[in-house]
């Protein structure tokens, strides 16, 4: 028991147990009924699962400037939008091809991460959260309403089809696109780990500590900040793309305030600054707001009387009140609960045990 | 001529609902340090309240019973919400503002799922609904209606906080609200009305909107909050005359913009909001940074 215990903390040990099992998730047919609708294996239910593990990315993301660095930004979804919208006008309107329109959507959304983080993180804290919160709706109504024929505005877009490859066209290969989902998350959870591991990740956990005390020590904050937001910016503006070939065209709705928030709800809900929470939170969110809605339409609820059924029937009802009883009563979030530590407390004392 | 006559009055009224949102959000801010995300909702729930009432209660007694329900409701959610989730997180600042975000998603979904998510529309009595002859112009009488609104609360708050033993302590607390309590006064009634008043404006905001939209929808408070955030980054937390002054630049900015070119209005805020803050060195509460 003790060595399986000790082997389980090894942190890489476990990540390499729980992605591995993740990859050969496709190959399996069992299915869990009332979970999910068919086997494992059926491209509904990996279509589903792909979300998750995006939105288990984005968050990871998002947690790197909220839950490590203390900076709590309410722009993360210009970022998710510029890698998807970025990617789709140059495919279907320049007619590049998709990886060079990726990696053009990648270097846009960086620049313009140091550009906007430049400017906003001027002022400090909440001041930091409204200017953010400006900048997104500003994006928002430019994908909405700025120019109709090169967004699609409320519609969104679809990805031109012959600029997929063949792999990751059709219902077939939703098991290729999971697996891309799955790599991204992977992508995310190390670079973040690593940077949490390295020195500038320290300054960065000293900064969510006490900001005062690191100006104190020499250092300048405003830095490390601007580091944390642009990697993150890079983060999420890659999750724009997956998530864009998984739904096979751009939506509008990751430029909302809604969606950022909703990448706040899924890390303080998995346990913020902690090591997996937010993968379990982005995983449970990405789960209940695809089934929620399914579960809707249930014969359960709609038995129900009016007054409990319409309430009932708003995902975002749900999360926002599960997310006011997750702040009152389990702080650490999900994680928080079974014991998970902050990454901070990590460093602090838990290495040496 | 008559365009510019058109486009400020429009101006005008706007900046009076960004104000009426805003200086609720301003004085919690800067009292409590609450960055209140349901602020938004509040502003939706007056809307609805008014609405409802106004839909019973036609002509002008409805006009009236919905501004004095909105008002009502506003400050009820308001108060419900400072002392239900405000007041048991004391002390836990970032959590404060974490429950208000959880509210400020649940709250419109709520509306949404009593009043349906079409926007429902908003008859307005005659006499309102007509239009004023200004040199030539012809301004929507709704626009006055919300700018004498928004001027007498401009007056009553500057009264309220420079004249009133309550505004005192309101202004002492924003300035420094460890020596208030050091000083043997309790500053969590400060709070409890502090909230209370702020939701009374953002529910009679919420009504104006409805008169001004003639509709009211679900996601109508939330496009407010947005604009109102500006309004007090610019405005400086804890200031009314600052509040007052930035909703009247950033509504005049936004409806000459979109004169110019539509959608340019919202970019244009953005883009004064930015130029603002690369040119000041300070912080929200108009200290040296």
């Amino acid at each position: 028991m003790s060595r399986v215990a000790k082997l389980w903390r090894t942190h890489w040990l476990r990540a390499l147990i729980v992605f591995a099992l993740l990859y050969f998730l496709p190959y399996s047919t069992l299915s869990i009924p009332g979970v999910f609708d068919g086997p494992l294996d059926a491209p509904g239910v990996l279509q589903l699962l792909a979300v998750c593990l995006v939105f288990a990315g984005l968050a990871i993301s998002y947690d790197l400037l909220f839950g490590h660095t203390g900076v709590m930004s309410f722009g993360h979804g210009i970022f998710v939008t510029g890698g998807m919208y970025v990617t789709t006008i140059l495919v279907n309107h320049a007619g590049y091809a998709l990886l060079p329109s990726a990696a053009i959507a990648l270097v846009v959304s960086l620049a313009a991460s140091l550009i906007l983080g430049g400017v906003a993180l001027r002022v400090g804290g909440i001041g930091f959260a409204m200017v953010t919160l400006a900048f997104g709706q500003a994006v928002s109504i430019l994908v909405i309403s700025g120019s109709p024929q090169l967004t699609g505005g409320e519609q969104g877009q679809t990805l031109n089809g012959s600029a997929v490859p063949a792999a990751l066209d059709g219902v077939r290969n939703t098991a290729n696109l999971y697996w891309i989902a799955l790599a991204y998350l992977v992508v995310c959870a190390l670079a973040v780990w690593g940077l949490a591991a390295s020195t500038p990740g320290r300054v960065m956990r000293a900064i969510h500590e006490n900001e005062r005390r690191v100006e104190v020590l020499g250092l300048n904050p405003y830095l490390f900040k601007l580091l944390a937001f642009a990697l993150a910016a890079v983060l999420a503006a890659g999750g724009g793309i997956i998530y864009l070939l998984l739904l096979g065209g751009a939506t509008p709705s990751v430029s909302t305030s809604n969606f950022t928030l909703s990448l706040l709800v899924m890390v303080v809900l998995g346990g913020a600054g902690r090591r997996w929470g937010a993968i379990v939170g982005g995983l449970v969110y990405g789960y209940a707001s695809q089934s929620l809605t399914r579960l809707s339409g249930a014969s359960a609820i709609s038995g129900l009387p009016g007054v409990l059924r319409g309430p009932l029937q708003q995902p975002l009802f749900l999360l926002g009140a599960a997310f006011v009883l997750i702040v009152f009563f389990a702080p650490g979030g999900l994680a928080g609960r079974f014991g998970a530590k902050t990454i901070t407390d990590e460093y602090r004392g838990g290495l040496r045990s | 001529m008559t365009t510019v006559i058109l486009l400020t009055a429009t101006g005008l009224g706007l900046a009076a609902l960004y104000f009426l949102v805003a200086s609720g959000l301003s004085l919690i801010f800067g009292l409590m340090d609450v960055l209140n995300f349901a602020h938004g909702a509040f502003v939706s729930v007056g809307g609805y309240v008014g609405w409802t009432v106004a839909d019973h209660l036609s002509g002008t007694i409805g006009l009236f019973g919905a501004l004095l329900a909105g008002i009502a409701a506003g400050a009820a959610i308001a108060a419900g919400t400072e002392l239900a989730v405000i007041r048991p997180l004391y002390g836990r600042p970032l959590d404060q503002v974490l429950a208000t975000v959880g509210l400020g998603l649940a709250i419109p979904a709520l509306l949404q799922a009593i009043w349906g998510a079409d926007s429902r529309t908003w008859l307005v009595p005659g006499w309102l609904a007509g239009t004023v002859d200004i040199a030539g112009a012809r301004v929507p009488s709704v626009r006055f209606l919300l700018i004498g609104i928004a001027v007498a609360l401009l007056v009553g708050l500057r009264l309220l906080l420079g004249r009133t033993r309550a505004g005192l302590i309101v202004r002492a607390g924003v300035e420094d609200r460890a020596m208030v309590t050091a000083l043997g006064i309790d500053v969590r009634r400060a709070n409890s009305a502090v909230f209370a008043l702020g939701g009374a404006a953002a529910g009679l905001a919420g009504v104006l909107y409805g008169l001004y939209q003639g509709s009211v929808s679900p996601g109508d408070g939330t496009s407010l909050l947005i604009f109102a955030f500006v309004v007090v980054v610019l405005g400086g937390a804890g200031s009314i005359t600052g509040t007052a002054l930035a909703a009247v630049a950033v509504g005049l900015v936004q409806q000459y913009a979109d004169y110019a070119s539509a959608s340019l209005g919202d970019e244009s805020v953005v883009i004064l909001l930015a130029a603002v803050l690369l040119l000041r060195r300070r912080n929200l509460q108009g200290r040296p940074a």
